[in-house]
This record gives structure tokens, C-alpha cells and sequence, in this order.
């Protein structure tokens, strides 16, 4: 597994993301600057990680979505190739039109920085394998925009397709009223593109792999991109 | 030349936003505000001369990156 991890101008997760990578795939990730045109050969995987790209201007991850590197990014994700946008990086997937729809201002207008549960929707995927369909896990998360909206036709074809990949719940496993942070449709926490190989969510799972931090709910889903 | 690009959400898509300050103006006690909806405008100055490529390119600038079409429309004054 050839991880490449993009850095904007204002990224801050970049570090705890390619961490995250070594400690699952046993290699430095590449680390490339948003200004750049290409990919390094044979890679793999792409993360777009967290953090506040060009201070959040105009709309979040919107100037970013339409950085050089970006070109580069929906040619691999065209190949096939695996893509991963964590926070900031799923607002920069959905502004580039990798993924459909908009994260929002959260609903009750706060930042929001918790601890919060995941139900995992499903496990046939390179980024869930390591995890049981069904199964609730907890990670971080931090974000003030993080309310997943599209129109009805986008969030019945998510659904239809089983594209949700990640939803909001309590630590019962159970989704909906106070269990959902920011007011997402449907309790969406993360989405995937038609063939699976992009995901995009709001939670934070490279701040969940060392004990010390409180948790390793997060390695799951490293440990099944390493395996990819 | 100069232009104005307003950027506004769409009818039916929620604005939080919006929906505070409208909280707050009733708070405050103005009367009469029915509903608050926030957007965005843009003063561009262009090296263009004829006003029809102005639009072009202020169409082009709006699809291309100042609004976000799935959730936002766009107006061009020039």
C-alpha cells in the first residue's frame, strides 16, 4: 500500500493522518503540496486530511477542490485508485465533485469537538473490512461545518446504493435525535463515491489508533486500507 | 468594468445561519421580519470592455468556483 497524503495551505491533520498510515502500512506516506500536478508512481492511496484549507475561505474546501493537485486526484479516483478525505478533506471531495452534495453549517450553528459513535454500515468495502457491518465505534470528532445536506434524489440514490458509509449513533448503536452532532440528513457521517473507492466523513479516525489517546476504534480502518 | 455577483442558497435548502440572525433581529425587537436568508456578494472589477464577455466570464467565474450550484444560485449585475 503506497499512501500519498495532499497538504493545503492550512491542513493541520496531516501529521496525525500519516502516523496513522505507518503505524497500519508500514511506510511513510508521500506527503505533496497542493501546487503540485502529479502523483508519485504507484500510488495507491490519496488523503485529502483535515484541517482549515485556505482558512476556510468563500466555503469549506472550496478553493481547495480546485487546487493543481486536484486534477491528478479525480484521474486516479477515475482509474479506480483509493481516495480518503477525513473532515476538511470530505468538504474538499464533495467541492471538487468527487463526492455528491455539501456539508453544511452544523444545525445548531456550534463547533462541535467530541468524542462521538459511529455505526459502520458496511464491511465489503477497502476501507471497512476490518470492521463487522453493524458495528459501533467511537472516534473523534471536530467540526463546525459538518452537516452532510443533498437533494432528495442524491440521498435516495445513497441509500438505494448503499453508499452511506459511516452514521452517527449512540453508544447503543442507535441513530437519530440527540445521537446526530450537526444535523447531517439521514445521521450521514461519511459517503461513498459509485464504485467505493473514494469515501469521504466528518469523524476524525487517524486521532483514534494509540490507547494513549483513548481509544484505537480508528485502526480499522487503516488496517483495511493496508490490506486493499 | 465594474460587477456585483450576489450568491444566495437556493429556496429549500437550510440555512443556519440565516435562521440565527433572524433569531436575533426578533430578539432585538425590529418588527416585521418575516425571514432571514444570508448570502454572499462579490465586487469584481473586470479588464473587460464589452458586456457580454464581462457576463461570460462572470458566469464561467460563478459555475467554476464562487458558487457552490448544488445548494446556491447566482446573480451577475453589471
Amino acid at each position: 500500500m503506497k499512501a500519498a497524503v495532499i497538504v493545503f495551505p492550512g491542513s493541520n491533520r496531516e501529521g496525525d493522518m500519516a502516523r496513522a498510515l505507518q503505524q497500519a502500512t508500514g511506510r511513510k506516506p508521500d506527503m505533496l503540496w497542493h501546487g503540485d500536478h502529479e502523483l508519485p508512481a504507484g500510488t495507491d492511496l490519496v488523503v485529502l486530511p483535515g484541517g482549515f484549507s485556505y482558512g476556510d475561505y468563500l466555503r469549506c474546501g472550496a478553493v481547495a477542490g480546485r487546487a493543481a493537485i486536484m486534477d491528478a486526484v479525480r484521474a486516479h479516483a477515475a482509474r479506480g485508485g483509493l481516495v480518503l478525505g477525513v473532515c476538511n478533506g470530505f468538504q474538499i471531495l464533495c467541492e471538487s465533485g468527487l463526492l455528491p452534495g455539501v456539508l453544511m453549517r452544523n444545525a445548531n450553528l456550534r463547533f462541535v469537538c467530541k468524542m462521538q459513535h459511529l455505526r459502520v454500515e458496511r464491511s465489503d468495502t477497502p476501507f471497512t473490512r476490518h470492521y463487522a457491518a453493524g458495528q459501533t465505534i467511537e472516534v473523534a470528532i471536530a467540526h463546525g461545518e459538518g452537516n452532510y445536506e443533498a437533494d432528495d434524489a442524491t440521498i435516495e440514490r445513497l441509500e438505494g446504493e448503499g453508499l452511506v458509509a459511516f452514521r452517527y449513533c449512540d453508544a447503543q448503536g442507535r441513530v437519530g435525535g440527540a445521537a446526530n452532532p450537526n444535523g447531517s440528513r439521514n445521521d450521514i457521517a461519511g459517503i461513498f463515491s459509485d464504485r467505493r473507492n473514494v469515501l469521504g466523513l466528518m469523524p476524525h479516525p487517524e486521532n483514534l489508533i494509540d490507547p494513549l489517546a483513548g481509544g484505537i476504534d480508528g485502526r480499522g480502518l487503516f488496517e483495511s486500507l493496508a490490506a486493499a | 468594468m465594474k460587477a456585483r455577483v450576489i450568491v444566495t442558497l437556493k429556496n429549500g435548502v437550510l440555512d443556519p445561519q440565516g435562521k440565527a440572525i433572524e433569531g436575533a433581529l426578533s430578539s432585538l425587537g425590529v418588527p416585521g421580519v418575516a425571514s432571514v436568508r444570508q448570502g454572499k456578494v462579490f465586487d469584481v472589477e473586470l479588464s473587460l470592455a464589452d458586456k457580454e464577455a464581462a457576463r461570460e466570464a462572470l458566469t464561467a467565474a460563478c459555475e467554476k468556483l464562487l458558487a457552490n450550484t448544488v445548494i446556491e444560485n447566482f446573480h451577475i449585475e453589471l
